[in-house]
């Protein structure tokens, strides 16, 4: 079972947290013209990167989104910081 | 039986027991093995596919053939491996996979029919002649053991979580050392070992650094302890897992739950030692065949010489110490080296002697070890990769995390006094008197030559599967079932990849190992779930209401994790709702609607944001309205339906499904974290804050009037679709005109606080107007009826509003919203999606099954649908149904076939809407 440190509330275990999404990834604006393979690579494009990923992830009890860089090789947690750009 | 005990001037406990129904004595601290072994008892059960009569190899968990099924007093466990089941006073033991017992096995014959039962034999039956020929046969005959269908009472884990410094796995001579220096150096140690008396091998020496064994580890101990260090007997380290946790199982006594418990180390020394592996020869699986290092442990730890006449076959320095053990010990030991000829074993359930070429060693026990193999399981759960040393033909520790070690026989120094120098100085250059010459299987040699002893795969097994293309050693243990045993191939799986290595002509390192994954031994079920089952698993939410619901009979069931009032009152089921459906036509009905979500949104930027989170367009509605809608996923898949009341210009409130509260506050708050300014909207589920009473039927408005007098409830005061904020009783009371059943309906929410007040309160003024209460199984009911869906058993995963007949915000809204795009694609535009509809029966069958089929009649039918939600509707006395069905709004009358299980029906295509059709109910 995996550690997780919610820059809210601290180290907790990963049965506390969800995953949100791969990091960057940007809504198409839909009031204009998306064309379907604009929206496909949004929906479904996955990095699914070996070694250093920056996700997303939501600590379900106090329900804060962060930023987690984890090593997705060996699990290793690099750092998590607050998903708000203006905490830091 | 002779005895083969020798014996010590220490008296110890005398322990009565029976094997296969006859008596027998150990003593104090024996396994049910070494306590057999003692009373010369050797045939301990049988192999799975050939019946084959086998006796321990092993002296502990690296045993592959002697499971028992044991009782004591009313408990009985399947599966305990006799060398690592400690012995207690009046234990029965059973032998498995034979009968009547061991010796006597009534399906010995099926050795003979080994021919036919090779290698790939399921795979080969599953394509040809037909696999259901085979399957009633195996079935009964596959299995070690039986499971007992009594429950055992009280059979709970244990659990806890624990932390240290520093984890030493194992008590050997290397992990006592590790563990002590550590201790020492002021660490939090906590230092673990499977066996209830710790040393490991050490009971094998006559002196360690000039002490007796005993008193070398409990000087190691003492020391341990003194310096604050923690030790863990009869403990298993299982398993190493994500994030440094190591899974460490501990034994009580026979018949209780094992503790499990969760470890967090800084760092963690593996200090497993090793095991002997077996050679390879004709018949080397007969009962008094042996691995040398248990017959040193059964010797030293347990005073059993296992024969008089011992033939020793070893292609290592380590048998010569055992050697010596022996001869001091009384036994005439006889050496040979097994690098020099093809060896047979001579006898059957008596060994006679061993075959060396033509030469015949007369010899009533056999040892043979083929070289130590270092225990590295831990180490590549931890990830650890492993390096190939070809002096010692072993597969070392190689490049790991850098939170583990491996110290001792686990890091592949097989000499104690090496390897205590080691771990004392692990800089220094230390000389090891470890050697062997290297012996693997021989591929093309004659006789039946065991690999998996346990599974009963030969070397002809794995020629043949070589032959057969199943060349990777991860296909060939699936093809021939090798190391898949309760050992998990502690003894098989070297030897098996070594002869695949030795077929293909490709060193070992090539072919590699298979995936080590845990547990390391077998650990009960129940040990990892503990105390989490059934309700301590996914405790159900409670309602505020609960007494009142029971004190009024409700039958009480889960519902979308909520424990909520099926029916009120005795007798048949079914009855009783159609009574309650009944009765909120007529009059009407009182449901506790508290589970409904209610997620309050607020904020400057609340408007925006439930336009983008609902399908509807929401920012037109006015402080006081509520809209039916939907959210979706960005997949355009119905996510949840429920109703949004606005309360003020920067307030709304979401109703969400009462099953989905928790999921579409998570979908809210992703939502307006990541995307949106989270300081100008905040989204709070005060859910668990409200009761909601609901009142519903044509009495509904003279029950609501009656409670609140001061109000105008009228129909045009008061419009379905719109709510009211008042007091009741000086607390703040919501109204909302809402209606999940057709008729007029009115939900009542206020602080949980007084909802048994306010459900009092309804209740006596309902009941003499003739109304009364309804559980949710007539709420279920009446939605349908009306044609009303719940999301998720009238929808599925591919859903989109337009299916459902909500096609408008489609086409005409113009801001954004989720799942918007996804709205227009190909797929979302076919023809041929499925569309809600409803079913009519014109037959007297009842209603339809939920989940038939629903197919165009041919003889090979084609699924076109299926029914999601049926019942038997008593407002208007004849069956219903909900279904999905393709292109169905098109296909309004067409009769269709359903088909359920076989059996056909016919079914006409109708609206879903069943009662009611032009609303004047709901608005009345």
């Amino acid at each position: 079972m995996q550690i997780f440190t919610c820059p809210s509330c601290g180290a907790r275990d990963e049965r506390e947290f969800h995953f949100s999404g791969e990091l960057g990834k940007v809504r198409p604006n839909t009031t204009g013209e998306v064309n379907e393979e604009e929206w496909a690579t949004y929906l479904h494009t996955q990095g699914n990167e070996l070694g250093a990923v920056r996700e997303v992830w939501m600590h379900m009890t106090c329900a804060e989104l962060f930023v987690m860089e984890r090593d997705s090789v060996t699990m290793e947690v690099l750092s998590t910081t607050p998903l708000r750009k203006d905490v830091s | 039986m002779s005895s083969h005990r020798i014996s010590r001037s220490v008296s110890e406990r005398v322990l009565n027991f029976t094997f296969d129904g006859r008596r027998y004595v150990g003593r104090e601290g024996d396994t049910i093995a070494s306590a057999l072994l003692a009373n010369g008892v050797r045939v301990m059960g049988r192999s799975f596919k050939y019946h084959r009569p086998r006796g321990p190899w092993g002296a502990w968990v690296d045993d592959p053939n002697a499971v028992m099924s044991v009782r004591l007093g009313t408990v009985e466990l399947p599966n305990c491996p006799a060398t690592t089941t400690y012995l207690e006073e009046g234990m029965v033991a059973r032998s498995v996979n034979a009968w009547p017992s061991a010796q006597f096995d009534i399906k010995a014959g099926l050795d003979v029919f080994h021919r036919w039962l090779s290698a790939g034999f399921y795979y080969k039956t599953f394509m040809w002649p037909d696999w259901h020929l085979f399957e009633p046969m195996i079935r009964r005959m596959a299995g070690l053991g039986a499971v007992s269908d009594d429950v055992l009472e009280n059979y709970v884990s244990e659990q806890t979580h624990d932390r240290c410094a520093v984890l030493v796995i194992g008590a050997g001579p290397a992990g006592l050392v590790a563990a002590r220096k550590a201790a020492e150096a002021g660490e939090d140690v906590a230092l673990v070992d499977d066996h209830r008396l710790l040393g490991g091998g050490v009971y094998q020496q006559k002196t360690l650094e000039g002490k007796t064994p005993d008193v070398w580890v409990a000087e190691q101990t003492a020391a341990i302890t003194a310096a604050g260090g923690r030790i863990l007997t009869a403990t298993t380290a299982f398993g190493i897992f994500d994030h440094q946790l190591v899974g460490l199982v501990q034994q009580g006594a026979f018949g209780t739950a094992p503790k499990l418990i969760r470890m967090r180390a800084g760092r963690v020394v593996m200090a497993t030692g090793a095991l002997d592996r077996p050679i390879t020869f004709a018949n080397n699986d007969r009962p008094g065949i042996f691995s040398v290092d248990a017959a040193a442990e059964y010797l030293a730890r347990y005073d059993v010489l296992l024969g008089r006449r011992i033939a020793l076959v070893s292609n290592n320095t380590l048998a010569d110490g055992t050697e010596a053990r022996l001869t001091t010990a009384g036994a005439t030991v006889i050496r040979i080296d097994p690098t020099t000829g093809a060896l047979k074993a001579r006898g059957s359930k008596r060994l006679k002697g061993i075959w060396q070429d033509d030469r015949l060693h007369s010899a009533d026990t056999i040892l043979a070890s083929g070289g130590m193999t270092p225990t590295v399981h831990l180490w590549r759960h931890a990830g650890g990769k492993l390096d190939w040393c070809d002096n010692r033909q072993v597969f070392v520790p190689g490049k790991g995390p850098d939170f583990l070690t491996a110290v001792g026989a686990a890091n592949g120094e097989f000499d104690i006094d090496a390897a205590i120098a080691k771990v004392r100085e692990p800089e220094t250059a230390i000389k090891t008197s470890y050697h062997m010459t290297p012996l693997w299987p021989q591929p093309g040699s004659k006789g039946r030559q065991w690999i998996d002893f346990q599974h009963d795969v030969t070397l002809k097994d794995v020629e043949l599967a070589a032959r057969e293309n199943y060349v990777s050693v991860e296909h060939l243990k699936r093809y021939t079932t090798l190391g898949m045993a309760h050992d998990q191939g502690k003894t098989s799986n070297m030897a098996g990849l070594a002869a695949m290595a030795a077929i293909q002509d490709r060193p070992i390192p090539e072919i590699g190992t298979t995936t080590f994954r845990p547990p390391f031994v077998p650990v009960p079920i129940e040990t990892y779930h503990g105390h989490h089952r059934g309700q301590n698993l996914h405790p159900v939410k409670r309602l505020r209401l609960e007494n009142a619901h029971r004190a009024a009979g409700a039958a009480l069931c889960e519902y979308g994790g909520w424990l909520r009032p099926g029916w009120y009152g005795a007798g048949e089921a079914k009855d009783r709702i159609r009574a309650e459906v009944l009765q909120a036509r007529k009059a009407a009905g009182i449901f506790d609607g508290s589970p409904l979500g209610k997620i309050e949104v607020m904020g400057p930027d609340a408007e925006d944001f439930v336009n983008f989170v609902y399908y509807n367009t929401i920012a037109t509605m006015k402080p006081g309205q509520i809209r039916y809608g939907f959210m979706l996923t960005e997949g355009g898949v119905v996510y949840d339906d429920g109703v949004i009341a606005r309360l003020g210009p920067n307030r709304f409130v979401i109703s969400c499904s009462s099953s989905h509260v928790d999921g579409v506050r998570n979908h809210l708050e992703t939502w307006r974290q990541d995307g949106n300014d989270p300081d100008r909207i905040y989204v709070q589920d005060t859910t668990a804050h409200w009761a909601t009473v609901t009142v519903t039927g044509p009495k509904a408005r003279d029950i609501v009037a009656a409670l609140l007098p001061n109000e105008d409830v009228s129909a045009k005061a008061f419009q379905h679709m719109t709510f009211i904020e008042t007091e009741w009783q000086g607390t703040p009371i919501r109204v909302a005109r809402v209606s999940f059943t057709g008729d007029s309906s009115f939900e009542l929410s206020l602080r949980q606080s007084k909802a048994e007040d306010l459900w009092g309160a309804v209740k006596s003024l309902a009941e003499p107007m003739g109304a009364g209460l309804m559980g949710l199984e007539a709420m279920l009911i009446l939605r349908a009826e009306k044609g009303f869906i719940v999301v998720g058993k009238d929808t599925d995963g591919e859903t989109m509003p337009h299916d459902l007949g909500f096609g408008v915000p489609r086409s005409k809204k113009k801001a954004a919203f989720l799942g918007d795009r996804s709205l227009h694609t190909e797929k979302a535009n076919t023809k041929v999606r499925n569309q809600l509809v409803g079913l009519q029966v014109e037959d007297d069958s009842g209603p339809l099954p939920t989940g038939a089929h629903l197919t165009n009649g041919d003889t090979r039918p084609k699924s076109q649908g299926y029914v999601t939600s049926s019942y038997l509707s008593p407002t208007l006395d004849q069956p219903i149904a909900l279904a999905m069905v393709q292109n169905g709004a098109a296909r309004m009358g067409e009769t269709v076939t359903v088909w359920h299980l076989g059996e056909t029906r016919n079914a006409t295509i109708c609206s879903p809407c069943f009662f009611d059709t032009d609303g004047d109910r709901l608005n009345a």
